[in-house]
């Protein structure tokens, strides 16, 4: 029988020392939510933003790889996930039955429950959360709609602040055929069929998507995101994002 | 934070608010029948949520899955499918429109549970005011004993035990009740509740009712359209 083999601690290996991030100090948007210990959130949460078809998941993916096997721990989040409302909410959509007050309001709750039951008590434990769009979606889709911004902003003053959002920014003509490689048809939703902008879905699809644009860019003058050109290789983008969340974690 | 009448619909929206068992709910049925038996366009709002956003609430309650934050926000849901899919249109529609509650009893429950008042009212904001709301004032002692008289099984959170105030749900609920009327009590002159003495007898309470809303709303304009001319 032979000896076990000796780990493995040779110089180069024993140099990368895996990061312990600092806590940093944290803040909400608004008024938060009550019941917070702001100063015993050690994790951090990174946010990423874009449209269908921008490459979010793939690069969600990668990230998690990425930072587990450099040693931290992570967990997800995303729109319409919640155990409280992700069932009713996915139905809501599947007939178009609310008026958008109380759609916006159901997409809240959604959010709200992710934010209380995984992200603050996932940056408790010190985890990487990663979230598969924010607050900046659903405020964008409601301006696009035509909802009242302060009111979003009071409503979403819940959110606490993340350590980085990254924006996937892609043309509409370029997303439109990344849809069809994908799904083979446009969504009725991400074409905003319902705001009556053309009966063609196609138009549509591109007046909403560049109306959509127009609306992150706006936010992004309140909201600090990094905007990342999304027409280039997934390996390139996913080294952007790596550099940028690298200083946080040394932060 | 303008009223139905100032924003120009042709309807007019009463709203009753007060603790469980004060009385306001047998108030504004008497003041319904009124109405309706001088043949008005009246309309008592049942707070006919939708199935969908129904199911989120229940489920919610039932497996006491929500923080004073979720709490509050499919609760405003709920009120904005309501809103929007039924009252305003009534409102549009001309009707005298009456609701046991309206966004006051959501102002006071989730300032109770802790959520900033600031940021709850922002929420609602969306919503117009009542062209009246009567506020039924009773002391606490008297709404506690009608309910609790009959040793009714109190829900988790109609209890507030969320709240952890006692671990008897009696005892939470009295506790949380008190909170509520305080709460009440702070807006009253905010918001210009007419108050009414809710430990009077009911005949005298509905007087007023029923003077108030003459002096306050036309009551001529609310007249059916007629739908046959008798020949």
């Amino acid at each position: 029988m032979k000896a076990a083999a000796k780990p493995n601690l040779d110089r180069k290996n024993h140099q990368r020392r895996i990061i312990v991030p600092k806590c940093k100090p944290r803040r909400f948007y608004g008024q938060g939510v009550p019941g917070v210990n702001l100063a015993k959130l050690a994790g951090k949460l990174i946010v990423v933003e874009g449209a269908d078809g921008s490459g979010r998941s793939t690069q969600i993916a990668r990230l998690v790889e990425w930072l587990e096997g450099s040693g931290h721990a992570t967990v997800q989040v995303g729109l319409k996930r919640s155990t409280l409302v992700s069932e009713e909410l996915e139905q809501a959509q599947q007939g178009n039955i609310l008026s958008h007050t109380t759609l916006s309001l159901f997409y809240a709750t959604d959010f709200a429950d992710q934010l209380e039951n995984i992200i603050l008590p996932g940056l408790r434990a010190g985890l990487m959360v990663l979230a598969d769009r924010y607050i900046y979606t659903l405020m964008v889709r409601d301006m696009a709609r035509g909802m009242n911004e302060a009111w979003l902003k009071n409503l979403y003053g819940i959110a606490l602040v993340p350590d980085v959002v990254f924006y996937l920014n892609v043309q509409p003509q370029e997303l439109i055929e990344r849809n069809f490689a994908k799904n083979q048809a446009l969504d009725f939703w991400e074409s905003g069929m319902d705001l009556g902008l053309s009966r063609d879905m196609f138009d549509s699809f591109l007046q909403y998507q560049a109306l959509v644009a127009a609306k992150f860019r706006e936010l992004q003058r309140t909201y600090d995101f990094t905007i990342v050109d999304g027409h280039r290789s997934p390996d390139e983008i996913n080294i952007e994002l790596r550099d940028r969340i690298q200083s946080v974690l040394e932060g | 934070m303008k009223t139905f009448a100032e924003l120009g619909f042709p309807g007019r929206l009463i709203a009753v608010e007060g603790l469980d068992g004060s009385g306001k709910s047998t108030q504004i049925y008497l003041l319904k029948r009124w109405l309706e038996l001088q043949g008005l366009k009246v309309f008592f709002s049942e707070w006919n949520s939708s199935t969908l956003v129904k199911n989120a609430t229940s489920k919610g309650k039932k497996r006491e899955l929500l923080s004073p934050t979720t709490f509050s926000l499919i609760h405003a849901t709920d009120f904005a499918d309501r809103y929007e899919r039924q009252l305003v249109p009534l409102l549009r529609a001309g009707y005298v429109v009456l609701c046991d509650r309206y966004i006051f009893t959501a102002f006071a429950r989730d300032t109770v549970r802790g959520c900033p008042p600031e940021w709850v009212r922002g929420i609602y904001n969306f919503a117009a005011m009542p062209d009246l709301v009567f506020f039924f004032k009773a002391p606490l002692e008297i709404s506690l004993q009608r309910i609790l008289d009959g040793r009714p099984q109190l829900k988790y959170f109609e209890a507030g035990m969320d709240l952890r105030l006692s671990t008897d749900p009696y005892e939470s609920f009295r506790i949380f009740q008190g909170r509520i009327l305080e709460q009440y009590l702070a807006m009253s002159a905010d918001f210009k509740f007419l108050v009414i003495d809710g430990s009077e007898p009911i005949e005298a309470q509905q007087n007023i009712v029923r003077d108030l809303v003459a002096a306050k709303v036309d009551l001529r304009h609310f007249v059916p359209h007629k739908r046959y001319e008798k020949k």
